[in-house]
This record gives structure tokens, C-alpha cells and sequence, in this order.
């Protein structure tokens, strides 16, 4: 095992993006199973500074044993595990009736495949290495798939509505015109509104792509949603998170 | 000493050339020994029938003097021809055996008792050296007339052991001649050889001492050997440019992972030494932006990894290029508008491909991002085009810009990892896009061509990368 290098994302922006996360989820807890020490001790300081309580199993069976006596959040766990497998770990946890969503680490260098650990039951996929900014904005969105039902057809933020079912965008009433891209963006934005969502997630979840963009494309796309939300308003919504992503929030 | 020399001809029989030379000199002397025998016993089977000629004439003479005159002419015959000097054997026996007349004294028991030839040589005694050592081979013919005698007419074969002798003086020479044979085509071609092996090892030990430049000799005959040194000389061209190639690719990792490190590094030392909070973040936001840039060319080191080692092709399913094609141009369309480059796209509906989806996406999303960096340099206005046709067994992806090109003599190398044209390394990027593009093709199949989008305009010809996939089988 090697030791994923991370770069964090404490900037001034995300730190008030913890604190919306912690209000909306009070204590989030969750279970990290990492064999590397190093990298489980960087995580789970890490998570802490970002207001999530944190458990750590060094190995699958105690990850196994842990995952099942107590309930978390979401958990975070590493493909290549001692003593058991991190795959198995999830098929079992699954088996037992643990529903707590699960991000899945590929290990580095290992082959980079998805369509693998999301069939062994796993949630959200994330490649070695990775920025801990993109893992603390997919646990923390896991986190809150619990509270978000999906079956909300209007999205609100602010004075923001997005009708799922008529295609319709309103802002303090009056009609905002998108794109159907656009309009996929900005849904995904209200839906984990309050949350940080990072570049890859938009790219995953909007364009069914999953890798890292390499430029500024998505930027650009959110750029000119926000030029269609915010260009008669005074009250800006979408932020942009630097060194992380993008963020809909009403800042009251 | 015998031990030195046991384990000097040990050694000399590891050599190829003698051990060849050896088995040569085998075969010859089984040849040489079935060719003496051979000969030894047609010119034996030649010998008896011209004795038997000259027997059978000897008869006949006989039997036509006792035909003519009984056994009283017979006698005085025998007797007047026994007594000339020759080969012949003349007996007149008994019916006991006793000899009566002619000119020998004892023949083989049993050799009067039959009639007609003899079956074999038998040895007699001749009359005239009675008690005498040597032996006497004959044949000879016996028949019987009245009163129970018996007459033998025969003759004398020659010493036996003297033709024996002859043949193993023969089989000996033609040895001899054999074994000098042997030595000098040893030394000859053998050694000829030996010489030119060691030469070619000495010449590859050189090469593994770390002297890559180094070629084994090539002769003027053009034979095996020179074409093993030929092969192995184009084999170590290729060994030495793929070395080159790989020393290349460190530097160029060095260089690229170097850079921003330092980078790092100062940004590090300034943000430690800085008291304001407002500029040491902004130094910590860059240290977070350079890391980030640094993931994300190991990211696209370990990508081309995977798919230069296949690892992928289990994830191959039938992919709507069409659909892919569009989905890319849309998602960059703004990023060209922004830059000033209108991006046009001419898609052939429903073109199917086996790949995978991911994949493909990702080198087109490189090749416009590539076509977007250098159509800003066009002369008039930039314009990139994407084009999507299938046909003649290919399915071919274009992207076309009208930037400042490639040359012709770079073209192969774009693809090199961290290659880049300008060796400044002033543009954004990693210098591995295209390189993961060509890995993408050489997954699928397929390959990537690169001309230019148009030859007349030399100022700024534009480069057109297209991604030819073969036609999935139905």
C-alpha cells in the first residue's frame, strides 16, 4: 500500500460550508475502514476539523464487526484491506441489512473500476489519489442523502424554485430560462443544496462522466448558470468554493 | 596431467565446430567401412568367378582327352600339366582318398568326397612344399570316373591374408585422408566461426557493460551469421531509441514534477514566513492549486498506465459515438465561445463503436481541450470542427483546428508523453493528453491520425486529429 497523497481544501469558504453541514446533519458519524495508518490518521483529522465524528477500523473483519454493531452515516472504505477485502466487507454489510451509504477507495495503482464496487453494493466511487476536499464533499452529500427526499418536486433556495416535473425555473417569481443542461446542473446544485459538490461530482452526475475534467469546462457551464440566476438579483446564491467546487446556498 | 588434458578435450568438445567435426569424421568412417566391405567382397566374388572360368576351361579339356582316350590319356595329362608351373591344382584320388597322381599332397578331409564345386575355399598342401607354413586357399571342381576314382581340377586363389592386408591398408589411408579432413575444415570453418561467436559475445558484453551505442560486427558474405548480427544490431537500435525514448520521458517527469514542486516549496517557505493572515492564505490557496495540479498529472500518468496494460477491456460495451461526439461538443462549446472559437460540429447520426464510453469521452474531451489551446492562435478566425463519419470499415472522429499545426516531422512524437512543441512549456497542460488519446485508440482497436486541416495556408495550417475506430462486427 502506498500513501494517497492528499491536499487539503481548509480554505475560508469551506470552512462555512462545514458549519451548513453540521447544521443540517447535526454530528454526522461515520466509519472509516483504511489499512494505511498515516493516511486513516490524516483522514480522520481531517474529518474532525470538518465537524464529522469519525471511527476507524485498520482492518475488514474489525471493519466488518464495527460497521454492523453500531449505525453511521456513511462509511468510507478501502478496497484492499487485510483480513478481509474491502468488497466483501460492503457485500456482507449489505447481507446483514446495513443500508448506511458506503464510499468506496480504489487503491492505488489498482485497476479503476467502478462498475465492480458500486455491484458489490457500494455507493460513490473514488479513485487514489484523490483530494480530501473531493472525498469530505461526497461523504458529506452521502451523509445527507438520508434527509433528502427524493420525491421533493420543487427544489427551493432562497427565493430559487426549480419545479422538477415542468422543467420550470423561477426566481422571486419570475421565469429563469435554462438549457436543458443547465437545468440538470442547477437541479443537482438545490438538490445538495448547503453542500460543497466538487467539479467531478457535477461532471459524474450532470454528464455521466467519471474522471477528473481537467479545465476549467465545468467552470465555465456554472459560470453561465450563474449569469442566468443571478444576473438581476442582487443576492448571490451559487459560490464557488475554492480548492473545492461549487456551492447553492441561501445565505439567509 | 591426464586429468588436464581430459578436461582440455572436455572443453574443446563444448566447442560447436569440433563437435560437428567429430560427427562428421563418425559418419565418414561408417561411410568409408561399408564402402571397403562392399568392395573387399565384390572383388572376392569377382576373383572366384574368374577362377572358376579358368577351372571350368581346364575340365573341359580333360574330359575331352579321357573321352578321347580312356584313363590312360587322362593320366598321362594330368601328370604333363601338373608338372608345368602355375596355379592350377591337378589330383587323381583313390576311392579311399589316397592321392595317386597330380601335384598336390593333402587337400581339406571331405573336400574329394563330394562331386561338382566346392561351396567354399578350402586349403590344401601342394606337392611342392610338403611341411612348408604357408596356407593355400582353392576351389576346385571333383567328379568321379571308373573303378571308384575321383579327379579334382582346381586353383589356387592367392594368399588370402595379403588381400586382407591390402584392404585394411586401403580402409587406413582413406581414414587418414578423412580425419585430416576433418581437422582442416575444422580450423577452416570451425574455427572461422568459433572466432566470429567470440567476437559477437565480446561485442555483446560491451553492449551489457552499459555501451548501448555499441553494434556486433556484420560481415560481407551476408550468411546466417551476418544476418543473427544484422537482426541483433536492428534489435539493439530499437532497445537503445525505446531507452531513449524512456530517458526522455524522465527528464521531460523530472523537468514537469520538478517545477511545480519548487513551486510549492517557495510558496511554503513564503506562507511561513508571512505575519499577514490575507496573504499568507492566498500563498497556502496556491500551494493547494499547484498540489491539485500535481494530482492531476499522476492521475493522468496512472490512467495511461491502465490502459496501456488493458486493463479496461473487460468495461467494453457498444458505445453511441454520435451521441458521446455531441455530448463532448456541448459540454465544451462554452469553454470555445469564451475563448473566442466557434466550435461546429457535423455528427453522422447512430455511428455505434465497441469501446468504452468513459474512455472515449475522455480523449475527446483532450482533443478539444487541445484544439481550444491552439485554434486561439489562428490567423482569422479560429474555428474547430468536429466531424463524425463512418465508412470503408472505419468509423472516423475528427477534430479539426486551423492553429498554428504541427510539422509534419513532429508529428509522431506529440503523442509521447510529456512531449510538448513549445519546449519552453509555457502553454497550460500536462503533456499527456494526446498520449492517453493514442493509448484510448490502441485499446479500441484503432489509431490516431494526425495531418494538417489545411496544407496551402503555411502560416497557420491547423492541425486535424482523428480517432479511426474499427467498425464493430455485427
Amino acid at each position: 500500500m502506498q500513501t494517497p497523497s492528499f491536499s487539503s481544501a481548509k480554505t475560508e469558504d469551506s470552512d462555512s460550508a462545514n458549519v451548513s453541514a453540521e447544521a443540517i446533519v447535526p454530528h454526522m458519524k461515520i466509519l472509516v475502514i483504511e489499512d494505511d495508518l498515516e493516511a486513516a490518521a490524516y483522514m480522520t483529522k481531517a474529518f474532525r476539523e470538518a465537524g464529522i465524528i469519525v471511527d476507524h477500523a485498520s482492518d475488514g473483519e474489525s471493519g466488518l464487526f464495527m460497521g454492523s454493531e453500531n449505525s453511521y452515516d456513511v462509511m468510507v472504505i478501502d478496497r484492499m484491506l487485510p483480513r478481509r477485502d474491502g468488497l466483501s466487507v460492503i457485500s456482507e454489510l449489505r447481507k446483514r441489512g446495513v443500508n448506511s451509504p458506503v464510499l468506496i477507495l480504489s487503491a492505488l495503482g489498482q485497476v479503476d473500476d467502478r462498475v465492480t464496487g458500486l455491484r458489490a453494493g457500494g455507493d460513490d466511487y473514488l479513485p487514489k489519489p484523490y483530494a480530501f476536499s473531493e472525498l469530505l464533499a461526497r461523504v458529506e452529500v452521502l451523509g445527507r442523502r438520508k434527509g433528502t427526499p427524493e420525491q421533493d418536486m420543487v427544489y427551493r433556495v432562497g427565493d430559487l424554485e426549480l419545479d422538477r416535473l415542468s422543467h420550470e425555473v423561477k426566481r422571486a417569481g419570475k421565469d429563469v430560462l435554462l438549457q436543458p443542461r443547465e437545468f440538470r446542473l442547477l437541479e443537482y446544485l438545490m438538490k445538495n443544496a448547503g453542500q460543497v459538490v466538487t467539479r467531478t461530482m457535477l461532471l459524474e452526475n450532470v454528464w455521466d462522466y467519471h474522471f477528473d475534467p481537467q479545465t476549467n469546462v465545468i467552470d465555465v457551464h456554472v459560470s453561465r448558470l450563474r449569469s442566468k440566476i443571478e444576473k438581476d438579483f442582487d443576492k448571490p446564491l451559487l459560490k464557488t468554493i475554492r480548492g473545492a467546487g461549487y456551492m447553492i446556498k441561501d445565505e439567509g | 596431467m591426464l586429468s588436464r588434458i581430459v578436461k582440455r578435450a572436455r572443453l574443446m568438445f563444448r566447442s560447436t565446430a569440433v563437435r560437428l567435426s567429430a560427427l562428421y569424421i563418425l559418419l565418414f568412417a561408417i561411410c568409408a567401412a561399408f564402402l571397403v566391405i562392399y568392395v573387399t567382397a565384390l572383388s572376392e566374388k569377382t576373383l572366384v568367378q574368374q577362377t572358376r572360368q579358368a577351372i571350368e576351361e581346364e575340365v573341359a579339356d580333360i574330359q575331352r582327352a579321357f573321352n578321347r582316350g580312356g584313363v590312360n590319356l587322362l593320366l598321362r595329362m594330368m601328370e604333363r600339366r601338373a608338372r608345368q608351373p602355375g596355379a592350377n591344382l591337378y589330383v587323381i584320388a583313390g576311392p579311399n582318398g589316397e592321392m595317386l597322381a597330380g601335384n598336390v599332397s593333402s587337400v581339406q578331409p571331405g573336400v574329394l568326397d563330394q562331386e561338382g564345386w566346392t561351396n567354399l575355399p578350402f586349403s590344401y598342401e601342394p606337392y611342392s612344399e610338403i611341411g612348408g607354413s604357408r596356407r593355400h586357399l582353392a576351389i576346385a571342381n571333383v567328379w568321379r570316373i571308373d573303378n571308384g576314382l575321383r579327379v579334382m581340377i582346381g586353383r589356387d586363389l592367392g594368399d588370402p591374408s595379403r588381400f586382407r592386408y591390402i584392404v585394411r591398408q586401403a580402409l587406413m589411408v582413406a581414414l587418414a585422408i578423412m580425419g585430416l579432413g576433418a581437422l582442416v575444415i575444422w580450423f577452416g570453418i570451425g574455427r572461422n566461426a568459433l572466432k566470429r561467436i567470440d567476437r559477437m559475445s565480446a561485442a555483446s558484453q560491451k553492449i551489457m557493460a552499459g555501451d548501448l551505442s555499441q553494434r556486433l560486427p556484420v560481415g560481407r558474405s551476408g550468411d546466417e551469421f551476418d544476418r543473427l548480427s544484422g537482426s541483433l544490431n536492428a534489435m539493439l537500435g530499437r532497445i537503445e531509441k525505446l531507452n531513449e525514448g524512456l530517458r526522455q520521458v524522465s527528464d521531460n517527469i523530472a523537468h514537469d514534477l520538478k517545477t511545480p514542486l519548487t513551486r510549492l516549496r517557495n510558496k511554503a517557505a513564503d506562507a511561513l514566513a508571512e505575519d499577514r493572515e490575507e496573504v499568507r492564505k492566498a500563498a497556502l490557496e496556491g500551494i493547494i492549486a499547484e498540489s491539485d495540479q500535481l494530482i492531476r498529472t499522476f492521475n493522468a500518468l496512472l490512467m495511461i498506465s491502465r490502459v496501456e496494460a488493458g486493463s479496461m477491456a473487460a468495461e467494453m460495451s457498444n458505445v453511441d459515438l454520435s451521441a458521446v461526439s455531441a455530448d463532448s461538443a456541448e459540454l465544451y462549446e462554452p469553454v470555445a465561445e469564451e475563448a473566442g472559437i466557434s466550435l461546429l460540429t457535423e455528427l453522422g447520426p447512430g455511428i455505434v463503436v465497441n469501446g468504452n464510453r468513459e474512455l472515449i469521452g475522455q480523449a475527446i474531451f483532450n482533443l478539444l481541450d487541445n484544439a481550444i489551446k491552439y485554434a486561439g492562435e489562428a490567423h482569422g478566425e479560429p474555428v474547430i470542427r468536429v466531424t463524425l463519419a463512418s465508412g470503408g470499415g472505419e468509423v472516423r472522429l475528427s477534430v479539426c483546428d486551423n492553429g498554428p499545426g504541427v510539422p509534419a516531422d513532429k508529428r509522431a512524437e506529440v503523442t509521447k508523453r510529456f512531449f510538448r512543441l513549445d519546449a519552453s512549456r509555457s502553454k497550460p497542460g500536462t503533456g499527456l493528453g494526446l498520449s492517453l488519446v493514442e493509448a484510448v485508440m490502441e485499446l479500441h482497436g484503432g489509431r490516431l491520425e494526425l495531418s494538417a486541416t489545411d496544407e496551402t495556408k503555411t502560416d497557420a495550417p491547423g492541425l486535424t486529429i482523428t480517432m479511426v475506430f474499427p467498425v464493430p462486427k455485427p
